[in-house]
């Protein structure tokens, strides 16, 4: 049951093969045995998980119509609000935080069936590429130990990897969904920018911010986003655009799709074994039918500063909400503190040091006589960027590039240099900035040999689609996935 | 060119972000936001007379609703993870704003 999809699953429940109880317990089981050594989980909801379960047989014996993911353990990254379930962000500053209200997307879910099981580990408030900046300690890579499994997402992407559920949650700022399940050898995907709402998301990057489904196969990531997609009167940028059957969209049949590929900008700081897996995933899509075509992203290469000048000038101005008043941490009073040091060190104390870094970064490019020359110049070249996709995507259907440039790096590796851990983002960033729906799929192995005892370590395929056109996304993802098997190779 | 980053700098945007840095904190990033900094210069190179600047990518999304008076959190919700509620009065309380 553990190698089983969300649909497999969702069936044989209402099939009655299977009680959703047994299925939460085996869940469970596997999270109470592995997560000692990932890390993966900062919160197992052990307790409600199987009283939901129990609800839903209930309702399954009074003949109540079961929901898309009837009785599905779905793993929540901890960035999103639970209600009455807490909720950090992996950061100090929120320890103690139990929300009042349910994330839109969290809502969603359960009222198709899902079975939380409980809150994946991110890298504090999703700002981070190896889920190394975490409150409360790394996650690990279930294919290496010793090796990140990305981030922001990481816990998710390594439940997911480890069979702790068959379905998880993420959200994606700039990489942070489809970088982890790069690294853990999942899919994950993220959404067109307003497809799926972003309330109950506690924002890092309010224009780039997507929630999505990190999982075993495209085909249940088309499940998930039928759900969690369609407006909502809660996000005013959600979009009103009909939300369509993605699973309808899957049928394996990619005839004649036009593939671009940036030849020139995948050309340069790609390891080899990341170059020969996308050579032969091109090759694999040729052969299937599509039309690879050349492409020029000529705006690409400056993605990664423009990234890092919006996101974090957003995240500055989000994040100014952390002021000890309200809610999370505060620091405490000898009796002579006064509001300003209260913000001050309340801050301190709450915050990590790439938080703090990037409320920094982002303070200063906001700042007076920085405005112009970063944060606005950024997003004039985030207009360029969008132009360079708006005219690939006249002549194409998808974009293809690995995922990242390198497959899963140690963990301590890029800790000490932040600049180095943007740099692992180049791929990934642009979607967020541009808002188009992208996904990364397993297309193969990277063999490790400078350790003790030689590494499988996977390398993710990422496509990109047009705005709002996930089902075409979904079904180049799902043809290349059903003439492959990298996604059913799991860590041992 | 921006000119370069100095720990009076980093001082003046941790006060700005309401941030209270230690003194390695200070010295690590300056260091670090400069490197960022630096690399982010490459921007300047590209000409971008003209160009509209991008805030937001639906930006001409229309999400108008009627202005209706709507059920939100109850006070006892929203003062329920606050680290000094005075319920009864129905306030967060905070330490005192105008200095002695």
């Amino acid at each position: 049951m553990l190698d089983s999809s969300a649909r497999t699953i969702r069936d044989d429940i209402a099939a009655g093969n299977v009680s959703a109880v047994d299925v939460c317990r085996t869940f469970l089981e596997r999270i109470d045995a592995v997560n000692p050594s990932l890390n993966a989980f900062n919160l197992v909801a052990a307790d409600r998980a199987l009283a939901r379960a129990a609800e839903i047989d209930r309702q399954r014996a009074h003949g109540v119509s079961a929901g898309p993911l009837m009785g599905v353990p779905v793993a929540v990254k901890d960035n999103l609000c639970v209600r009455g379930m807490r909720t950090t962000a992996s950061s100090r500053i929120l320890e103690r935080f139990v929300p009042p209200y349910d994330a839109t997307a969290v809502e969603r879910i359960e009222a198709a069936g899902a079975v939380i099981v409980g809150k994946t580990s991110c890298d504090e408030f999703a700002m981070g590429s190896s889920n190394e900046n975490s409150a409360y300690g790394p996650v690990c890579n279930p294919w290496a130990l010793d090796r990140a499994p990305g981030g922001s997402s990481g816990g998710s992407a390594a439940a997911v990897a480890a069979r702790c559920a068959p379905l998880a949650l993420g959200s994606d700022t700039g990489g942070s969904i489809r970088q982890p399940a790069a690294f853990c050898g999942v899919v994950g995907l993220k959404p067109t920018y307003g497809r799926v709402s972003r309330y109950g998301l506690l924002a890092f990057a309010s224009s780039l911010d997507q929630i999505g489904p990190i999982c075993g196969t495209v085909s249940d990531a088309a499940l998930a986003l039928g759900v969690l997609a369609g407006p909502d009167p809660a996000d005013a940028t959600s979009s009103p655009r009909p939300v369509p059957d993605f699973t309808a969209a899957l049928t394996g049949d990619i005839t004649g799709l036009r593939i671009g590929v940036p030849r020139a900008f995948v050309a340069e700081g790609v390891d080899d074994r990341v170059r020969s897996a996308f050579d032969e995933a091109l090759d694999t899509l040729r052969r299937a039918g599509a039309r690879l075509v050349d492409i020029e992203l000529p705006h690409a290469k400056y993605a990664i500063p423009v990234y890092y000048l919006v996101a974090t000038a957003e995240a500055s101005s989000n994040l100014a909400r952390y002021d000890g008043v309200r809610y999370g941490h505060r620091t405490a009073d000898d009796g002579r503190l006064e509001l300003q040091d209260m913000y001050r060190r309340t801050r301190d104390e709450g915050f990590g040091a790439e938080v703090k870094r990037r409320i920094m970064l982002g303070t200063y490019v906001l700042s007076a006589g920085y405005y112009d020359a970063f944060y606005l110049k950024a997003q004039q070249v985030r207009t360029l960027l969008r132009q360079d996709y708006d005219a690939v995507f006249e002549k194409t259907d998808v974009v293809a590039m690995p995922t990242t440039p390198t497959p899963p790096f140690r963990l301590g590796e890029k800790t000490d240099d932040p600049l180095q851990m943007y740099l692992a983002d180049v791929f990934t960033v642009s979607a967020n900035l541009v808002g188009l729906p992208a996904i990364s799929v397993p297309c193969g192995f990277a063999t490790e040999t400078d350790g003790a005892a030689p590494q499988r370590l996977p390398v993710g395929l990422q496509l990109t689609g047009r705005l709002f056109d996930e089902a075409t996304l979904l079904n180049a993802a799902d043809a290349y996935e059903r003439l492959t098997d990298w996604h059913v190779q799991r860590p041992g | 060119m921006a000119p370069a980053l100095t720990i009076a700098d980093v001082e003046r945007i941790a006060a700005l972000a309401h941030l209270e840095l230690t003194a390695d904190e200070q010295a690590l990033f300056t260091r670090q936001l400069a490197d960022i900094l630096a690399h982010a210069q490459q921007l300047q190179a590209i000409d971008t007379s003209g160009v509209a600047a991008t805030a937001h990518v639906h930006a001409d999304q229309q999400s108008e609703r009627p202005d209706d008076p709507r059920d939100s959190l109850s006070t006892s919700d929203a003062l329920a993870n606050a680290p000094d509620a005075a319920p009864d009065a129905g306030l967060f309380r905070v330490p005192r704003v105008i200095g002695g």
